[in-house]
């Protein structure tokens, strides 16, 4: 558990970058420090493994107070990700992934296995191993950084901007992957974007700061998008959190039968979901006479019953080109169709549930 | 041309202690000297400099400085000082050394990647591992463009130091002047060029043999990396980014 408690960063200059923060963090979870450039989200951040001294007020690791004690063990002890990655462009991605290890005065072959289970887990190739940074995609960069945080498995984990300098495909896998071995891992990990969707996407809680210093609100990404605490919070929360909250609630919804075809059967009139032999969804054809593969519409998104949110129902409906989205179950099989007045309906009813 | 070579073809020319080996070990001696007692000065000052990554100025402006010193009136100073001997010729050609050495050191200490140096603290690296393992193994390839340049000049001028009355390959110089044998005179032009030539060579092999693959531009990029933006230059000499003091927001 990392705690915060009148923290205040003053810079030489007159500057407050943090002006009387209060927060705990809690601990195996991910929680998030979103704000606009110059809102003291990163200086916060730096104070944990005190790479920035706090002007006033303590932050504590596991009840310890980070100023006392030696600034190099403590940050031995804190997995520490920047943007662009950092990476020593003079080592190989091994010796790279290893360095806390060493630093802490593991064997080298010790330190070398461990990387290579890293690399292992952050799903990089191991032929890999003996390249050096330049060789990297932005990504894989990316990927190594995460690795060379783990290596000696801290408890904490702090990631500034991680994903802000890849493009927008692997920044979302390189989020998923986040996710999956938060998952495995569970380790509490202080992690600061300028990214609404990514911090709603990623936190256990969001904090969100304004600029000045100030921490605006600090809530689960449910509540923030739900009931925002003030006007700075709503405008940068922004015009789709109607939209994204969807992504939060998930209700069983009632699918209604969805009659389908076979390529090489006759189809009825209007529009027919086409089917392989096993029931997965190929796609749409209209009109009467026999489906013919090449008539296929490719179809929408698909909601997936049980686990999908109703973000995800929501899309199926208006991504489907009859305007019926498709369910389908945990093997992929058409299990019925929904409209997006289902999940409107489903909406309200949890709003009425909520109220209540 | 002709006389040139009957010169240094002429086997009295290669033996005893005025021979062309005996100089050449001389030139090399006062070169080495220098060289060494540069290095011992500017690797220090440069590598602070540039940790610390402040007072950038003060290296810049020594180094010009001590560029415009003229050598030869240097020299004829120390060896009034000093008198004859080996310690004002190795001051005076250490002078040459030092600007080279040091704004190598200094621009390859302060342009390494900024994100490197804060991972590496922010790793609970102390600050002569930020220093030792990551800062100097990055500016390898500077440092050592710096040795270069030093050498070349400071073989190349090493001749003075027969101007006052020492010896190595200037000796053959000022001999042949003085007693207007131009074939002397030219063999020993030869000699110092050729000599700073090996020298250039010889360092350029050392400095591929110990600076990392990963630092060496352009790199062999592998086929099976095709996704994300290309790799920053990693030696970057010049000039030096300004960047915000660590930790202020954007």
């Amino acid at each position: 558990m990392i705690e915060f408690r009148g923290v205040t960063k003053r810079f030489p200059d007159g500057t407050v970058a943090v002006d009387g923060l209060d927060l705990t963090v809690d601990a195996g979870k991910v929680t998030v420090f979103v704000g606009p450039s110059g809102c003291g989200k990163t200086t916060s951040l730096r104070m944990i493994n005190r790479m920035i001294a706090p002007t006033e007020g303590t932050v504590t690791v596991d009840g310890r107070d980070v100023m006392s004690g030696d600034a190099a063990e403590l940050r031995r002890g804190i997995g520490y990700v920047i943007q662009q990655a950092g990476l020593f462009p003079h080592k190989t991605i091994r010796d790279n992934i290893a360095t806390v290890p060493l630093l802490l005065g593991w064997s080298r072959r010790k330190a070398r296995a461990r990387a290579d289970e890293l690399m292992e887990v952050v799903g990089l190739a191991p032929e890999m191993a003996s390249r050096y940074p330049a060789q990297l995609s932005g990504g894989q960069q990316q990927r190594v950084g995460v690795a060379r945080a783990l290596a000696a498995d801290p408890p904490v984990l702090l990631m500034d901007e991680p994903f802000s300098a890849v493009d927008p495909v692997v920044r979302e896998s390189l989020q998923e992957e986040l996710l999956r071995l938060q998952g495995e891992l569970g380790k509490t990990i202080v992690f600061v974007t300028h990214d609404i969707d990514e911090a709603v996407k990623l936190g256990d809680k969001v904090a969100v700061f304004r600029t000045g210093g100030v921490l605006a609100q600090y809530d689960e990404p449910g509540v923030l998008l739900d009931r925002p605490a003030d006007g700075f919070v709503d405008g940068f929360v922004g015009r789709d959190r109607g939209y994204r909250k969807l992504g939060f609630l998930s209700d069983e919804l009632p699918l209604v039968e969805l009659p389908t075809v076979g390529v090489g059967d006759p189809a009825p009139e209007g529009w027919s979901l086409v089917v392989d032999p096993d029931g997965r969804p190929l796609g749409w054809v209209q009109g009467g006479g026999s489906v013919e593969e090449a008539a296929v519409v490719p179809g929408g998104s698909l909601y997936e019953v049980g686990s999908g949110s109703l973000r995800s129902a929501l899309d199926a409906a208006l991504s489907s080109p009859s305007g019926r989205g498709v369910a389908v179950d945990g093997d992929g099989r058409v299990a019925g169709a929904l409209s997006a007045d289902d999940v409107l309906r489903a909406l309200a009813a949890s709003r009425a549930d909520e109220a209540a | 041309m002709n006389a040139l070579f009957s010169w240094l073809a002429d086997p009295a020319h290669w033996s005893g202690s005025a021979g062309i080996p005996a100089r050449l070990v001389e030139h090399l001696w006062y070169s080495v000297l220098a060289l060494a007692l540069g290095a011992v000065v500017a690797l220090p000052i440069g590598a602070l400099v540039g940790h610390g990554r402040r007072g950038g100025f003060l290296i810049v402006g020594s180094a010009n400085g001590m560029r415009a010193l003229p050598e030869l009136g240097l020299l004829t100073l120390l060896v009034l000082l000093m008198g004859i001997g080996l310690l004002p010729v190795t001051l005076a050609l250490a002078v040459l050394a030092i600007p080279p050495l040091l704004a190598g050191t200094y621009s390859g200490v302060r342009n390494v990647d900024p994100g490197a140096v804060d991972a590496a603290r922010g790793m609970g690296m102390r600050e002569w591992q930020v220093l030792f393992k990551v800062e100097l193994p990055n500016a390898l390839p500077l440092i050592l463009g710096g040795l270069r340049g030093a050498a070349l000049q400071v073989i190349a001028t090493a001749a003075v130091a027969a101007y006052v009355s020492f010896g190595g390959l200037g000796r053959f110089l000022i001999d042949g002047l003085r007693t207007r044998d131009y074939p002397q005179m030219a063999a020993g032009a030869v000699l110092v060029a050729v000599l700073a030539l090996v020298v250039e060579g010889l360092l350029a092999l050392l400095q591929r043999a110990i600076v990392s693959p990963g630092l060496r531009g352009g790199g062999r990029r592998s086929p099976t990396v095709t996704v994300g933006r290309p790799a920053p230059a990693p030696a970057n000499p010049e000039p030096v980014p300004v960047r915000e003091p660590a930790g202020a927001e954007p």
